[in-house]
């Protein structure tokens, strides 16, 4: 009898090949020419912004300008104010004082969120789902072949026509990925998108994050309890401390980025000293 | 291929078939020794007919036009009563799940009512009515009613609100958010309290045609009674549980095709 030892890749299969994805691109752009030049990324400005919940002063005053195409990552405690933050720039909810501006008149579909649950409809096909990113373009006529262009960047076009919850954890953030990214927009939020997917899962989808944004030049803001996530995908990582942010450290390191690199493992060390003080300084 | 895999396709693929077979198998045991039990006189025939003879009456009524009249004048009674109860429970329960102001307006109050069984009514209800058409329409309609609202109501307000946020985030407006969110997610809800409406509408029916009717299955199995023809007694109750089976049945069917999504009515 022969043995034969079979391992199951976790989600790493999905990456789908270079060739695949430009010949997406470029039925894309066949079909829309509009979307040519890409519109880019928008800038953003953030004037003292205060976001209180009764007694509870979460966000004490950010004042920040990440400028247009720019990754962000935004690391911090639990509780210190990152969720609240990236809601308030997509618009979820109001702030108690200060401003945010896009510098241009943005379009709802301008600015897209993804959360650390996929929250896909259940009774919607995969690319169904998707064009629900569309919002209000989706009445238009190719709204489907949008939706199928999405799915294939994401590596899951032969999934469309299934339901999402036989997909697993890594494949439905994908879909959440792509009916985020199905409108094009500018800014896109994301809120610990992969806290949830296990550590072979997330490095792939790191890849796939990072290739979506150089290749559609949106600005991003990623917010992650990860701080080696932060400096391999981020240009400038913020550390948020008590509703402040309480530092703003560039990443001036080449991409494609080396995972484990001794410049990046620096990084990562001297941002979690920071964040680790408070309980240094509490011991002692 | 192994044993244990030969024997587990195999029983993949004759499975179905057997299934189809299985469920019935009881059901014929019954049949079969109800009818020995019967014809070797074990039980007099006052007591209980033998399948033979319920059969025999069935086909009397059926060739006198009677059976098929009360079929139809109980089959309409539960339609027209459900479609009523039910049109209102699913209103309220629409509204009070959607509007916290409808909802603090009517859900004290109908929870109230829900207290008073709905069957405890029938001498105000025929004080009221009569023993005409409206008295048991109003009955199934009354008895129908709550478990279609507060299913309806449940339904909703469990709908994930982060699919909620969801959908406005994507810009869907009320009447979308609605038809694309809140009722497709409240949907597995609804059929609950349909299912047990049905049955509710049922036994009303059959209680209120046996107190307070002139037509009817219920009429017809007390009719029967009078003249002690015990054959159309247990033929009217045969007719009411098929009856009761079908409606369940349709229900089922209209679960399978409109949940395929859910996991629950996963394909195999
Ligand atoms: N809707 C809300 N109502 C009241 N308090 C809230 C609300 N959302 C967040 N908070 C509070 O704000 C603080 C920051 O929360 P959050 O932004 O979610 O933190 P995190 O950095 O872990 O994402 C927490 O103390 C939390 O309890
Ligand atoms: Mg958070």
């Amino acid at each position: 009898m022969q043995l034969s030892l079979r391992v199951f890749p976790p989600d790493v299969d999905f990456v789908p090949p270079a060739k695949l994805i430009e010949q997406a691109r470029k039925a894309r752009r066949a079909a829309d020419p509009k979307l040519e030049p890409r519109p880019g990324g928008l800038a953003l400005t953030i004037r003292d912004l205060r976001k209180s919940f009764g007694e509870n002063h979460v966000l004490r005053g950010i004042d920040l300008h990440i400028p247009a195409g720019q990754f962000v990552a935004i690391v911090g405690r639990s509780g210190c104010g990152k969720s609240t933050l990236l809601r308030l720039i997509a618009g979820l909810e109001p702030a108690t004082a200060g401003s945010i501006s896009f510098g241009e008149n943005v379009r709802a579909e301008d600015v897209r969120v993804m959360f650390q649950e996929p929250r896909l409809l259940p009774w919607a096909t995969v690319a169904a789902n998707v064009e629900v990113g569309l919002g209000r373009q989706r009445v238009r006529h190719d709204a489907k072949v949008r939706a199928e262009q999405a799915l294939t960047e994401v590596g899951l076009h032969d999934k469309r026509a299934q339901w999402p919850r036989i997909l697993s954890g890594g494949q439905k953030q994908r879909v959440a990925l792509a009916r985020a990214l199905v409108s094009r927009p500018r800014v896109l939020a994301l809120d610990e998108p992969l806290g949830a997917l296990d550590a072979l899962t997330r490095i792939s989808m790191q890849r796939l994050l990072e290739r979506v944004w150089s290749d559609q030049a949106f600005t991003a803001i990623l917010v992650t309890h990860d701080v080696s996530e932060a400096v391999a995908l981020a240009d400038r990582v913020l550390v948020i401390e008590q509703g402040w942010i309480a530092h703003d450290v560039e990443i001036n390191i080449a991409r494609p980025r080396r995972r484990g690199s001794a410049d990046l493992a620096a990084l990562e060390g001297s941002i979690l000293q920071e964040l680790l003080k408070e309980d240094r300084s509490a011991d002692a | 291929m192994s044993m244990a895999e030969a024997l587990l396709g195999d029983r993949k693929s004759r499975l179905p078939r057997l299934d189809g077979i299985v469920q019935w198998l009881l059901p014929a045991a019954i049949l079969l020794v109800w009818q020995v039990v019967c014809s070797r006189g074990y039980v007099p025939a006052r007591v209980l007919p033998a399948p033979t003879d319920v059969v025999l009456a069935g086909w009397k009524s059926l060739q006198s036009g009677e059976l098929v009249y009360n079929i139809w004048v109980s089959f309409w009674r539960a339609v027209v009563g459900f479609l009523i109860g039910g049109g209102i429970g699913f209103a309220f329960g629409l509204a009070n799940g959607l509007s916290p102001f409808s909802d603090k307006l009517t859900d004290t109050t109908l929870q109230m009512i829900r207290n008073v069984p709905h069957l405890a009514l029938i001498p105000l209800v025929i004080l009221w009515f009569g023993i005409e058409e409206s008295a048991k329409l109003f009955l199934v309609a009354l008895g129908v009613f709550f478990p279609v609202y507060l299913n309806t109501l449940h339904g909703i307000r469990t709908v994930d609100p982060q699919l909620i946020e969801m959908g406005r985030i994507y810009g869907m407006n009320s009447g979308e958010l609605f038809r694309r969110v809140i009722f497709p997610g409240a949907l597995p809800s609804i059929f609950v309290g349909v299912r047990f409406a049905l049955g509710i509408m049922w036994l009303t029916l059959i209680v209120a045609e046996t107190i307070a009717a002139s037509s009817g299955l219920g009429y017809m199995a007390m009719q029967a009674r009078e003249f002690m023809l015990i054959d159309v007694v247990v033929l009217s109750i045969l007719i009411y549980a098929l009856l009761g089976k079908a409606a369940d049945s349709v229900s089922r069917f209209l679960e399978r095709i409109t949940l395929s999504w859910h996991p629950a009515f996963q394909k195999h």
